[in-house]
């Protein structure tokens, strides 16, 4: 299980990073950010990039900032820079909530939050997190900045819009609100493994109503969204059970789940549905 | 197609010249490379952790890794974990708590601990369960490593 | 003042972990060679087909490759035989070295290539292109056969054993119960992958062998044999191994490619498995249907058994010949009393990857099925388990009990055991009424938490013949060599406390060597759990022998009678004069020396063989009781609790035992829960990785409460041990499927392993319970 050959980049610069992509993506040039998951489909052989660009050498990429409305996660910030609130509020918290269900410790210390993104597993939850808080991706190419919509974003399994000659520089996560109220539930076999489903959760009480209530899932189907079906039924509702029954129930009829040599796409119907009323009641 | 790159690695202190295709993962290069068999490769896809080394302190999965990305960083093995004849408390608990069998994923769990213990010396029972979950073990059913840490954290906060 | 130091039955540290926790181990990985050449397997991608050409030219020009061969280049390599001899009827069924007209399942070797680095010879492997014509696979046991070659089935063997008249106790039963039951296939998986170094040294015509295990004597054999070299041509050596649960160490086509490679290219050759290549090629285990019967009488005593299975063999019969499913008939009734007995086992090859022994083979899988009965007998007559395990279980008054059945070779005879008298142990120890109640409350409250139980025989101890040499030179070192192999379990340190205690030394001024076919002429390796019975009792032998011959030579020279010598930490003294003369083990070496003139006529050297031999293997036993928690809508199942008690007649390092039991317990739980190779229906394995093949990580695995008892030393050994290897995960899945019943409150759900979620999920659906539980 070695990796074929390739041919190594290590720009410094932004700059220079895109300049190699437009030059190599066409010759089968790939990003190496994190390589929690290229280099063992590298070993593998199922990804046999001629050229790699390696981009942990770019210090402007590894900048996680805080801007007026948004978190803005550069390309080289590793999963463990979330175990600490990387923003007060709702946002920092909900994020070192979820960071702890990513594969483990060694591997948070490499993989990047945008690397993930762009990997695009349906099971991924920083995916989830994306298209459900509605963030703003950041694709920059030779030809400059192009700024794309979480939900425009992931297009199937594995598959975004992302062009092969642009690099996923910035992730921008909206700041939630302060009374934001988040829940998060993921089940998977194992400590650590893929998801077989997960479902986030958020909300607000405006005089003891729901409010800008968002529910995303992740790894029931071939990639993230938010179940509007649902959201529907939540928005103006009592934070109840019977209000979160019914959003379930809207999950479960809402979804077209995966077959895959995991799970049945019968089994995750009724699990996402589960796992959606445990992530409402979590955030009440 | 692809030629070898000079690689100076720094290893436990030491430090190697090399010349090594970039494909070379990191794991590889450590054990044939450098001559340092200690660190082990269990899946060579990033799930076991038995290949698990410091990286500038940061405990890392070397299968996971080109060598060439290691440049200029320091690396610490499993070899580099005593002072000279003197074993770190996590290798004299180890042995206490009879927290090995076969050895094989013992050197991953070092690392791994190593730098645990190091940064988190108070750490809580469900921390180190959460934490000591990242690597395999076939032989030992864990209880005995982590007894191991647990005795080799007392000892560490007994002398700090 | 001297006191007389006890080893056996002390927790002391290994010595075998030094050089372990300090990355100094030399694992075969670790082994290298001046100019070794690499090799690759190239692997077949189709589970069945006729090989219609290899094209291998690309592959040979590539850069850094030597040469690569397909079966054609071979024709002298006969297939791999049957670790007990020839057996004529089942020849057919071997595994060629390489694959010559067909191909029988995905990760079949096909050709090897030789180059200068593992990386360039993976590139050239992936040049090497079969052509194949594809055919239709046979993917379950249980379906009708299908040809494995032209005027031949796949059914490789039907295997029986039984006794007594089955019919006439099943029509005069009070109640029959009949359960179809099913274990999943999965396997040992070490942490570390097969792999294997050979060289041939042409200066002394000898051919060695890195990366042995298990059976490093038998192999050897079988290398020389193969390659129609002399024995004494061929070595084997052991050095650090990566467990082995069962898995490797047999001869598999790889050692037998990397050997004839050494001979005739002239350069060392290093082999080491990938994982992927691993979790297709390495032995799995397991995978049995049993349609099983039992005929009770009113009382819930079981009048006879009746059950018929299906084994999975996967593609070929490998060493192990039918030994499994053979074992699986003879090991089923277990622990209790069974009038009468047929059990019929169909061994049907599969396009699957070949099976054989996996821990506790043929154990884990007949504790499952036997235990359901229980549970099911205990169902349907209103009666708790446990007292039906009274009513048949064999008493202690009853030992030695034989059966006519078999395994192994022998006829099984328990030696000894009291195994009502453990589950009484078990249950007070685990507080099982209290236990119960709990869970009940918590039931109540709409948890769905319950208990099992699972009882057991184990077996160890295989003989019939083990010896030792042991030397003491005139440093006072002494030197216990073994025909025994380790595979992580400690089995230096149990020699050495044997060796100590009985001798009078100090263990740690012992050193134990195995796994040296160059060192000692026999040796029976290290499985079936029987090094410490086997190989420690031939040590006792010798070290009680050496005793002899030191205490010999000092009561001449101290002019003492024997009998008031003793030997403490390694110096002979006085009985009576603990502070008077006396001689060093070292002194009596260099008495006994060949030139020494105090030697007398005495064999020259402080040196002797002792040997063992035994009749029988030994039946340590057990009672395990798992606590678990289901999720009903995920249909997860957290284990929260796992209790195993064990006699084990005799412990030489009481903290060694307790580390097999929990080392087999968290692979136990993986069967029950987590692993199985999963096949799709054209035969592509789906559990290739460890992100598929599931594995128990700390998480998932409990702290395990061991009760550990020494009630029934076995009879058949001087120190009464039996052996521990396979204890801790034989009952495993029979217990925790008694407590996903319990949890779910229906009785007999479980009927095949592993639970997994999806699978808990449909049972629930079935029996109308998937709905959350609320509190009543």
């Amino acid at each position: 299980m070695k990796p074929a050959p390739f041919e190594y980049h290590a720009p410094q610069t932004v700059e220079q990073a895109v300049a190699l992509l437009a030059e190599l993506a066409p010759l089968n040039g790939r990003v190496l950010a994190g390589g929690q998951s290229l280099v063992p489909a590298m070993s593998f052989r199922l990804a046999r990039p001629a050229h790699l660009v390696d981009i942990n050498g770019i210090a402007a990429l590894a900048r996680c900032t805080v801007a007026a409305q948004h978190l803005a996660i550069g390309a080289g910030v590793r999963h463990a820079a979330f175990h600490r609130p990387a923003v007060g509020g709702p946002l920092g918290r909900l994020l070192a909530m979820i960071v702890r269900h990513i594969a483990h410790e060694p591997i948070r210390r490499r993989g990047t939050f945008c690397g993930s993104l762009a990997h695009a597993d349906p099971a991924s939850e920083w995916c989830c997190v994306a298209v459900t808080l509605g963030a703003t991706l950041v694709a920059q190419s030779a030809h400059g900045a192009r700024h794309i919509r979480a939900a425009d974003f992931f297009t199937g399994v594995m598959t975004t819009t992302l062009a092969e000659n642009e690099l996923l520089a910035e992730a921008r996560l909206p700041l939630l609100p302060p009374d934001t109220r988040v829940g998060f539930v993921e089940f998977s076999r194992r400590a650590g493994d893929f998801a077989l489903g997960m479902a986030l959760a958020t909300y607000r009480l405006v005089g003891g109503r729901i409010a800008d209530a968002r529910l995303g899932i992740g790894g029931i189907e071939s990639r993230p969204r938010r179940v509007s079906e649902a959201e529907r039924i939540l928005e103006g509702g009592a934070p109840t059970a019977e209000c979160f029954a019914a959003a379930a129930a809207a999950v479960a009829q809402s979804v077209a789940p995966m077959t895959d040599a995991t799970a049945e796409a019968a089994y995750r119907r009724e699990l996402i549905a589960s796992l959606s009323r445990r992530a409402l009641e979590q955030a009440a | 197609m692809s030629g070898t790159c000079d690689l100076a690695l720094e290893i436990n202190g030491r430090h190697y010249d090399l010349a090594v295709e970039p494909r070379r993962l990191l794991a590889d290069v450590i054990r044939d490379d450098c001559g340092l068999t200690g660190t082990h490769t269990g899946c060579e896809h990033g799930v076991c952790g038995a290949c698990t080394v410091l990286l500038d302190g940061e405990p890392i999965r070397s299968c996971l890794m080109f060598a060439v990305q290691a440049a200029g960083r320091k690396i610490r093995t499993v070899e580099g974990l005593s002072s000279g004849a003197e074993l770190h408390p996590l290798q004299s608990a180890f042995i206490a708590e009879h927290g090995l069998q076969c050895g094989f994923c013992t050197p991953g769990f070092l690392m791994l601990a190593a730098e645990l213990l190091a940064r988190e010396p108070g750490i809580g029972e469900a921390e180190l369960r959460e934490a000591l979950s990242a690597n395999l073990c076939r032989c030992t059913g864990y209880d005995t490593i982590i007894r191991a840490v647990r005795t080799a954290a007392a000892t560490m906060r007994g002398r700090s | 003042m001297n006191e007389k130091t006890r080893f056996i039955g002390q927790s002391v540290a290994r010595l075998e972990d030094p050089p372990l926790v300090a990355g100094r181990g030399r694992f075969v990985a670790d082994v290298s060679f001046p100019h070794q050449l690499h090799m690759r397997v190239v692997r077949s991608a189709h589970a069945h087909g006729r090989i219609l050409s290899i094209a291998t030219t690309e592959a040979k020009a590539a850069p850094g490759v030597y040469t690569v061969w397909t079966a054609a280049d071979i024709p002298e390599v006969p297939p791999i035989d049957f670790r007990e001899g020839r057996i004529e009827r089942l020849e057919p069924f071997r595994q060629p070295v390489l694959a010559k007209t067909y191909l029988r399942y995905v990760g079949e070797p096909v050709a090897v290539v030789f180059a200068d680095d593992p990386y360039r010879a993976e590139d050239a492997a992936d040049l090497v292109a079969i052509e194949v014509e594809e055919l239709p696979p046979l993917m379950a046991a249980d379906l009708p056969p299908g040809e494995f070659e032209p005027g031949r089935s796949t059914v490789a063997e039907i295997v029986r054993q039984g006794y007594g008249d089955v019919e006439a106790a099943f029509r005069g039963a009070a109640t029959i119960v009949e359960l179809d039951l099913a274990i999943g296939r999965h396997s040992g998986v070490p942490l570390e992958t097969r792999g294997a170094v050979a060289r041939y040294d042409a200066a002394r015509d000898l051919l060695e062998v890195y990366g042995a295990a298990k059976v490093p004597h038998r192999n050897r054999e079988a290398i020389a044999r193969m390659l129609g070299r002399g024995l004494a041509a061929v070595h084997f050596y052991e050095g650090n191994v990566g467990g082995g649960f069962g898995v490797r160490g047999e001869l598999y086509p790889e050692d037998v490619l990397v050997c004839v490679a050494a001979m005739r290219l002239g350069r060392p050759v290093k082999w080491i498995e990938d994982r992927r290549e691993h979790l297709m090629a390495t032995n799995h285990s397991r995978q049995q249907r049993h349609r099983i019967r039992a005929a009770v009488d009113r009382d819930g005593r079981i009048l006879a058994i009746d059950d018929e299975f299906f084994h999975d063999q996967g593609a070929y019969l490998r060493t192990h010949g039918v030994r499994v499913p053979h074992m699986t008939c003879g090991i089923l009734p277990g622990p209790y009393r069974l009038p009468a007995y047929r059990a019929v086992g169909h061994v049907r090859l599969t396009n699957k990857t070949p099976a054989a022994t996996y821990r506790a083979p043929g154990r884990y899988e007949t504790t499952f099925v036997r235990e359901r009965l229980i549970d099911a007998i205990g169902h349907k007559l209103g009666l708790d388990p446990n007292e039906i395990r009274r009513r048949n279980a064999i008493s202690p008054s009853e030992m030695p009990y034989a059966r006519p059945l078999e395994a192994l070779g022998e006829e099984i005879e328990y030696d000894s055991g009291d195994y009502i008298g453990l589950l009484d142990k078990a249950l007070a120890a685990v507080g099982w009424h209290k236990l119960q109640a709990d869970l009940q409350a918590r039931r109540a409250k709409g948890e769905a938490v319950g208990a099992g139980l699972a009882l057991f025989v184990e077996k160890s101890g295989l003989g019939p013949t083990d010896g030792v040499r042991i030397t003491v030179d005139t440093g006072g070192l002494v030197e216990v060599v073994t025909g025994g192999a380790s595979i992580g379990q400690g089995f230096e340190t149990a020699m050495a406390q044997i060796c100590a205690e009985t001798l009078g030394v100090d263990y740690r001024r012992i050193r134990v060597v195995h796994g040296r076919t160059d060192q000692i002429e026999h040796g029976i390796g290290a499985h079936a759990s029987r090094a410490t019975v086997m190989t420690g009792s031939a040590t006792h032998s010798a070290a009680l022998k050496l005793r002899a011959k030191a205490l010999d030579l000092a009561a001449e020279l101290m002019q003492a009678p024997q009998d008031a010598l003793d030997i403490v930490d390694g110096v002979v003294r006085r009985r009576d004069l603990p502070g008077g003369a006396s001689m060093s083990l070292g002194e009596i070496a260099r008495h006994l020396a060949p030139g020494s003139r105090t030697r007398g006529d005495r064999e020259p050297g402080l040196t002797v063989t002792g040997w063992f031999t035994t009749e029988h293997q030994v039946y340590p036993y057990g009672v395990h009781i798992a606590v678990v928690r289901v999720d009903r809508e995920t249909g997860g199942v957290a284990v929260e609790r796992y209790f195993a008690a064990y006699d084990i007649g005799r412990a030489v390092n009481p903290k060694l035992v307790m580390g097999q039991i929990a080392g087999g317990f968290a692979q136990g739980l993986g069967g029950a829960l987590y692993e199985e190779f999963v096949y799709d229906k054209q035969g592509q394995p789906l559990a290739v990785t460890f992100a598929d093949y599931l594995m128990p990580t700390l998480a998932e695995t409990p702290p395990i409460e061991i009760l550990l008892t020494e009630d029934a030393p076995s009879p058949c050994n001087p120190l009464g041990i039996k052996g521990a290897g396979e204890s801790g995960i034989n009952p495993v899945g029979a217990a925790i499927a008694s407590a996903i019943d319990a949890a779910i409150e229906i009785p007999g759900a479980v009927t095949a392993l592993p639970v997994t979620p999806q699978r808990l999920r449909a049972i629930l659906k079935v029996h109308g319970k998937q709905a959350t539980n609320t509190p009543r």
